[in-house]
């Protein structure tokens, strides 16, 4: 029972947002909030950059990738150069090459993908310097290209669609520091870690037992890790230690900050086009999404852990290998869906010890493109893209030119859309088959049969998909791994993110064609269930023989073990 | 391209002051102010409240089968099927079956942390006849003590109910 209250309040939670912070992100991009204007005002001045000078889409693009690519060098710089850097009470040294540099894309690109394990890797400069202040702007550049493709949907007739610098000042200083600020103040009184001191070092007289607990600055970055939808830990745990989720109240809180930046969008969306029933009906595709895939998994996990079963042990609380106590098997499945449907990837639990279906409803949740919410931006521009393709397969079906938001949709925006949509599948199968072949590859996994190819597949899904969770046994700390598996970070943010900009452009110049008895209604439940439709097509044919391999055997391989 | 060049290095800068300095430091404040006793790891005289402690032997309440070592956290990451988790699983149930314990599935499972300092309460209620024998306590009493100690769901319905295996040992060392 307590789980569905869980549920309920989760939704008045989050409709909370959806009207409030929605709202809010509409006054904050459109830079209608005079009273901010001080705030920012210095910032601009410094990078000498005109809050009222608009770009050309390429400019804005160019813009999202020479920053990424600053951000990306100070990064890598950061964690070379640790040990000779302030903010190191534990003496970390340097790290090595290929797992700064794996580290550094894999942050900038909101990924948090972590192939290193934080309490014996990273400085608390690394920590706070680097991977926190990723976990801020990567996840604004993400809002950032959202908007400036939703007002290339908006405006008539208009060459620019904003101006990069303005929306990741806005993004930043206006909607995730305020809310990080107060969050973490929260989960500081529930027991997450916030100092500077270093480790402990702590003795037990009663059991003779004695412990190094790392520490560090961990609060501040738990938050807005899960609100960037980032996911990376401050420990390898991630979410299931103690010290980063200490309690049924942070694991709810955590849930609630993945979701709401997300959520929130669809009605900054609605409202920026003009109608909030536009919003609404993305938002019902999500909603629908989630839903399925959150009760496949909690279906899933309350059956128990098959190895466990065979030594004929009862469990009535579920497949509790890898889970924590104090969540259960399902506040542990709703966090883990909640990060694997967005493009957060933290998880409260081993997604390794998972049961065969619970594991692969994670992995397909992100095969589908993490649009169900999906990350910080990232999800909606997905979405957007899908919604392009849909209305195409409509209009295909009536023998119509089809219109988005009153845009016609042709050729141009037709292959823009695909190409963002396809970038992730051809990716993630290509570098899962090299790494399936060679034997720097066959090296990495943990668990034999199926499972150890699962551990392969989900690697570059979720760095593919810019996620960050992982199958944990892999062992993906070597120069194969960190190198192929960047090419996937890479592909998957900006490869997504250029023709999301040039679509935004190309749309932005165009008229609007007034609706007609003859128009294909995007806000209605023809639209909601033709574009979760495709969403599950695309998803499915590309993926289905890859999964075939590796969750579905495992789970119809009834008593075998590997 | 180059103006952008020279504004992505500023605002880098900017916000590297903002949001890797300024914001952790001020958190830091804060939580060492207001909320120090957490902020710092929950100590006591005996460990960390949140992070579990390897209890060997039938006089004290066991917690999950994990390493206990938080330098280096996480699961066992074995899968569903995996025979090496199932042998695991066997020596486990054997260990515990010799000390008079049932075998419950916390007890048996690791943690996703690898450092729980939780069992579910009636993983703690399957102890009580081995840690009363051992120790020479009615079973009536330690039944209480376990009942004492089981907290959550949180606020009634956020995650699992639990008892907190540190908490319990440490009031069981002061019983005679």
């Amino acid at each position: 029972m307590g789980f569905a209250w869980t549920i309920v309040a989760l939704v008045l939670v989050l409709a909370l947002c959806w009207r409030f912070l929605g709202a809010y992100m509409v006054v904050v991009y459109e830079g209608r909030a005079r009273w901010l204007a001080k705030v920012e005002r210095p910032i601009y001045r410094a990078i000498g950059a005109d809050p009222k000078a608009e770009q050309t889409w390429q400019r804005y693009a160019s813009s999202v990738i020479v920053f990424s690519a600053i951000a990306l060098l100070i990064s890598y710089g950061i964690f070379r150069l640790q040990e000779h850097l302030p903010f190191n009470p534990d003496h970390m040294s340097g790290v090595e090459w290929h797992t700064a540099w794996n580290t550094a894309v894999s942050f900038v690109t909101n990924t948090n993908w972590q192939s290193y394990s934080g309490e014996t890797t990273m400085s608390y400069l690394s920590q706070m310097g680097a991977l926190a202040v990723q976990n801020f702007l990567s996840a604004a550049v993400g809002m950032a290209v959202a908007v400036a493709l939703i007002r290339g949907f908006a405006r008539k007739g208009s060459k620019t669609i904003g101006n990069f610098w303005v929306d990741l000042v806005r993004g930043t200083i206006y909607v995730l520091l305020p809310i990080a600020f107060v969050a973490a103040i929260v989960f500081i009184s529930q027991g997450a870690l916030q100092t500077l001191a270093g480790h402990a070092e702590v003795s037990n007289a009663l059991n003779g037992a004695s412990q190094t607990l790392p520490r560090g600055p961990i609060a501040s970055q738990e938050v807005i890790k899960q609100l960037g939808t980032n996911g990376g830990g401050f420990f390898n745990a991630n979410g299931a230690g103690p010290f980063e989720n200490p309690t049924g109240l942070t694991n709810f809180l955590s849930i609630v900050l993945i979701l709401c930046i997300p959520v929130a969008l669809t009605y900054t969306f609605g409202k920026m086009v003009f109608s909030i029933r536009q919003g609404v009906a993305i938002l019902a595709v999500m909603t629908v999404l989630f839903g399925g895939w959150l009760t496949m998994t909690a279906v899933a996990e309350q059956q128990g852990n098959p190895a466990l079963a065979a030594t004929g042990v009862s469990q009535p609380l579920g497949n509790m290998e890898g889970k924590e106590t104090r969540f259960g098997a399902l506040s542990s499945s709703l966090y883990n869906v909640t990060s694997t449907q967005t493009s957060t990837g933290s998880v409260d639990s081993a997604a390794d010890s998972y049961t065969p279906i619970g594991g692969m409803a994670m992995l397909t949740g992100m095969m589908l493109g993490e649009v169900s919410p999906g990350g910080v931006g990232t999800g909606v521009y997905g979405i957007l893209m899908f919604a392009v393709i849909t209305v195409f397969i409509g209009g295909l079906m009536v023998g119509r030119t089809p219109e988005y938001l009153g845009k016609k949709i042709q050729a141009r925006e037709v292959k823009l859309a695909a190409l963002g949509v396809l970038v992730m599948p051809i990716t993630v199968l290509v570098l899962t088959a090299i790494a399936t072949a060679v034997n720097a590859g066959k090296a990495g996994p943990l668990n034999a049969g199926p499972h150890g190819f699962s551990e392969i597949l989900y690697a570059y899904t979720s760095q593919t998909n810019n996620n960050g969770s992982g199958f944990g046994g892999l062992s993906a700390n070597t120069p194969f791994y960190n190198i192929t598996g960047t090419i996937g970070l890479l592909l998957g943010r900006f490869a997504i993110i250029i023709p999301a900009l040039a679509l935004a452009g190309g749309l932005a110049e165009k008229t609007v064609v007034p609706t007609s008895l003859g128009t294909f209604r995007t806000d209605k439940p023809m639209f909601v269930g033709l574009l979760t439709g495709v969403v599950l097509v695309i998803g499915g044919l590309t993926f289905l023989p890859a999964v075939a391999l590796g969750p579905i055997v495992e789970q119809l391989s009834h008593g075998m073990f590997w | 391209m180059l103006l952008d060049l020279r504004r992505a290095i500023t605002v880098s800068i900017i916000f590297f002051v903002i949001l890797g300095l300024a914001y952790p430091l001020a958190e830091t404040g804060i939580g060492q102010a207001l909320f120090n006793h957490q902020a710092n790891g929950s100590l006591t005289a005996h460990g960390s409240e949140r992070i579990g402690q390897n209890w060997d032997g039938p006089q004290w309440f066991h917690g999950r089968a994990d390493g206990d070592d938080p330098t280096a956290t996480g699961g066992s990451n074995l899968g569903p099927r995996s025979k090496e988790l199932l042998d695991k699983y066997k020596e486990r149930i054997a260990g515990l079956e010799k000390q008079g314990v049932t075998p419950h599935q916390d007890l048996v499972s690791a943690s996703g942390s690898g450092v729980d300092s939780d069992i579910s309460p009636a993983a703690a209620y399957a102890q009580i006849s081995a840690v009363a024998e051992a120790r020479g306590l009615s079973t009536d009493r330690l039944h209480a003590l376990v009942e004492n100690h089981v907290q959550g769901p949180q606020f009634g319905f956020l995650g699992a109910p639990h008892v907190n295996v540190l908490e319990l040992n440490e009031e069981l060392a002061t019983l005679k």
